[in-house]
């Protein structure tokens, strides 16, 4: 291997002070950075962090928000469901008020409709038990994270032989995503990535992408000083990273994983959580799915497979997912724009009355951007 | 037994129920005329306020419906710069509720009445078809008479703003019971005479009063900034909230600063009076953890400078917040 003659690698910060300065003092051609997950953008927008951050780096959010990307026939799928005599729809707080084509679960349920919000998925065998005379319709939403405890769930309902239990699936795999985002000409420099779905996935599973679109992905938590600390490292690594590749140090032979760092490893190992994926590998399949938003992505859905498939509430209809005119969710969750360059940002999309997916949930970037600018009334 | 539609014709199974349920625990002259209306006597200016209080589940940690009512109503009279004196009552009952539980409410409210120095005097009970459920309204009044005006629009920049205690805990309590979540966290419901008073007769120069209920210190100070024409800036490591509270915020992905309270306020005082009434709200046992929080600025809205040295904008939220999936 070619030793490279570029700076030697920066030690990373491990204070907020340490964080600040590198931040302070960065400067250079714009970086952008994308947060994947929801969860950081909701972190990053709750501590103020962007007041921190120098005119040379510029943060764009992912589409790592389960709620966002569900399709809106998704919702209105619930929605007939929970509408049906006999029929029990189960769902997470913050899918209530996501609109679909024609109604929300909160106008369903205004309409009479039969929905309940639980807490964890496992809630879902004791209602199951409670009410033996109802179909129970679970509301499975989410990534890698939520995805090994509805396997769980099914797992417990066979071993318990209840059989009033449906799950009408949304679930979507991250790593196809990031595919696309990699692959997208969005200009993304690096990636600050999930924490949660790495604990399940790990560290490694991010090298791949590394060695493929030569760009550094950082792993860190959710309280805002490891956030801080994981934009400054990222920083740091993005700013290497372009010194190397101005020196064409592209080689084959290069060692691709030193770009993915882990700074949540108390959380996150480098395998992941092998009995999380070997459930998720019992239980499911993969196929194709649709992302609101982003479209259909291969492979990046969730399928009950096998003995599981009796507990499936059945498949969408292959309804085209139509956006309102305007709508720039999509460019927004690949990177392309910020919610303020979106005409509807504020306007004709709030959250009292959303256009697209990003207004929606709490975790969506542009309900988030809403909520924390001075738009917000 | 179970409350009935009976319960609420208005013939002497009402008047049985009335007797056995309220007459007893709400004694004073107003009330044992049991006629039409109270009579009162009382000199302006007064401040007169309604509530109603629709609550599951009816009992929780910390308090229950009844305690709410006459602790909601009481408090909106004390913001004002009001001596609390009488309260009214009107009970919707729905069938099915369990005269017992009607009872330890009654009993909940007797109570929390003695401690705000309030009678009841005048009431009203309404039964109608349901599943057991009970709803609350009651009105006060009471005279002002606070040496200073206390009104949302005399906040001035340069004023100290100081929060009660710990934010948050009443809804954490409510989202973890309606969960199913176990943890030790208790609604902090309760009438606020004792620090407001104190703040109030010592002559200090508090400019406004605001209990922290739906919306929580957020939407507080938001009102209070926009009414009085000027900005609120807090530093957030001085806002206080109890670690069991905050991590439940964190799991379920909730701000604990758009959390109702029902036992909080929000006092905006002048600079040089900040420092005397931090003191006298620490030696209330209802406003023990008390802390100044920040101060009003020229300018508008509410900002917020975060522990890690970022600065944002607090927003009246949309909607109460909702537990997300992940």
């Amino acid at each position: 291997m070619i030793e490279p003659v570029t700076m030697p690698m920066p030690a990373a910060p491990r204070t907020i002070e340490e964080a600040r300065a590198i931040l302070a003092q960065d400067h250079g051609p714009r970086l952008t950075l994308m947060e994947v997950c929801g969860t950081h953008t909701s972190a990053i927008a709750a501590s103020g962090l962007r007041a921190l951050l120098p005119t040379s780096v510029r943060l764009v959010s992912g589409p790592g928000c389960p709620v966002c990307v569900t399709p809106s026939s998704y919702i209105d799928r619930l929605c007939e469901l929970a509408l049906q005599p006999g029929h029990l729809v189960l769902c997470f707080g913050d899918l209530i008020r996501v609109p679909g084509h024609h109604s929300s679960l909160s106008e369903a349920m205004a309409g009479g409709g039969q929905v309940r919000m639980i807490y964890s998925p496992l809630d879902a065998l004791k209602v199951c038990q409670d009410n033996p005379n109802l179909t129970i319709v679970m509301a499975a939403v989410g990534f890698e994270t939520t995805a090994p405890s509805y396997a769980l769930l099914l797992k417990r309902a066979i071993a318990g032989d209840i059989r009033n239990l449906r799950l009408l699936t949304a679930l979507r795999r991250m790593p196809p995503a990031l595919d696309l985002l990699c692959a997208a000409d969005n200009a993304i420099d690096g990636f600050l990535a999930p924490g949660h779905v790495s604990a399940i996935l790990g560290s490694k599973a991010y090298e791949p992408f590394a060695a493929q679109y030569h760009k550094p992905f950082v792993i860190a938590g959710f309280q805002p000083t490891e956030v801080l600390i994981g934009i400054a490292r990222l920083v740091q690594l993005c700013r290497r990273e372009k010194e190397r590749q101005a020196e064409d140090d592209l080689a084959d032979d290069r060692d691709w994983s030193e770009i993915v760092e882990n700074l949540y490893p108390a959380i996150v190992r480098p395998e992941g959580n092998p009995r999380a994926q070997a459930v998720l590998a019992e239980v499911f399949r993969y196929e194709p799915a649709v992302w609101r938003g982003l479209g259909e992505i291969d492979e990046s859905g969730y399928r009950l497979a096998g003995d599981f498939a009796a507990y499936d509430a059945g498949p969408l209809e292959a309804g085209i997912e139509q956006e309102l005119p305007g709508c720039k969710c999509g460019d927004m969750m690949l990177g392309r724009l910020e919610p303020r360059d979106c005409p509807l940002f504020g306007k004709t999309c709030r959250p009292d009355h959303p256009v697209g997916p990003c207004m929606v949930s709490s975790e969506g970037v542009c309900g988030i951007h809403y909520r924390y600018s001075e738009q917000g009334y | 037994m179970l409350i009935q539609l009976s319960h609420g014709g208005g013939g002497g199974a009402t008047a049985q129920l009335v007797q056995s349920v309220f007459a007893g625990r709400f004694k004073n002259p107003y009330l044992q005329r049991m006629e039409d209306s109270a009579v009162i006597d009382l000199n302006g200016p007064l401040a007169y306020t309604t509530d109603s209080f629709v609550i599951t589940p009816l009992f929780f940690p910390g308090g229950d419906i009844g305690r709410l009512a006459i602790a909601g109503t009481v408090n909106d009279l004390l913001m004002m710069g009001a001596r609390p004196r009488f309260l009214t009552a009107g009970f919707i009952l729905e069938e099915g509720l369990a005269i017992a539980d009607l009872e330890r409410i009654a009993e909940s409210m007797a109570q929390a009445a003695a401690e705000a120095g309030v009678e009841l005097v005048a009431a009203d009970t309404k039964v109608v078809e349901g599943k057991g459920g009970l709803y609350i309204n009651t009105s006060g009044l009471g005279p002002i008479d606070s040496l200073h005006p206390v009104r949302a629009n005399l906040a001035q920049p340069g004023d100290a703003i100081l929060v009660s205690g710990p934010l948050g805990d009443h809804q954490a309590c409510i989202m973890s019971q309606r969960m199913g979540i176990q943890n030790g966290i208790q609604s902090d419901v309760a009438p606020l005479n004792g620090p407001v008073r104190a703040l109030l007769d010592q002559g200090l120069a508090v400019h406004c009063l605001r209990d922290a209920t739906r919306g929580g210190l957020t939407t507080v100070l938001n009102e209070l900034a926009a009414t009085s024409g000027c900005a609120a800036e807090l530093e957030e490591a001085a806002i206080p909230v109890r670690p069991e509270t905050r991590a439940l915020c964190e799991v379920l992905g909730l701000d604990p600063l758009t959390m109702a309270n029902e036992g909080k306020f929000v006092a905006i005082v002048a600079a040089e009076a900040a420092d005397q009434a931090l003191d006298i709200l620490k030696q209330c046992p209802q406003s023990a953890g008390a802390c100044r929080i920040g101060t009003m600025t020229a300018g508008s809205g509410v900002i917020l400078n975060t522990r890690i040295g970022g600065r944002r904008r607090l927003n009246i939220p949309w909607y109460e917040g909702l537990p997300r999936i992940c």
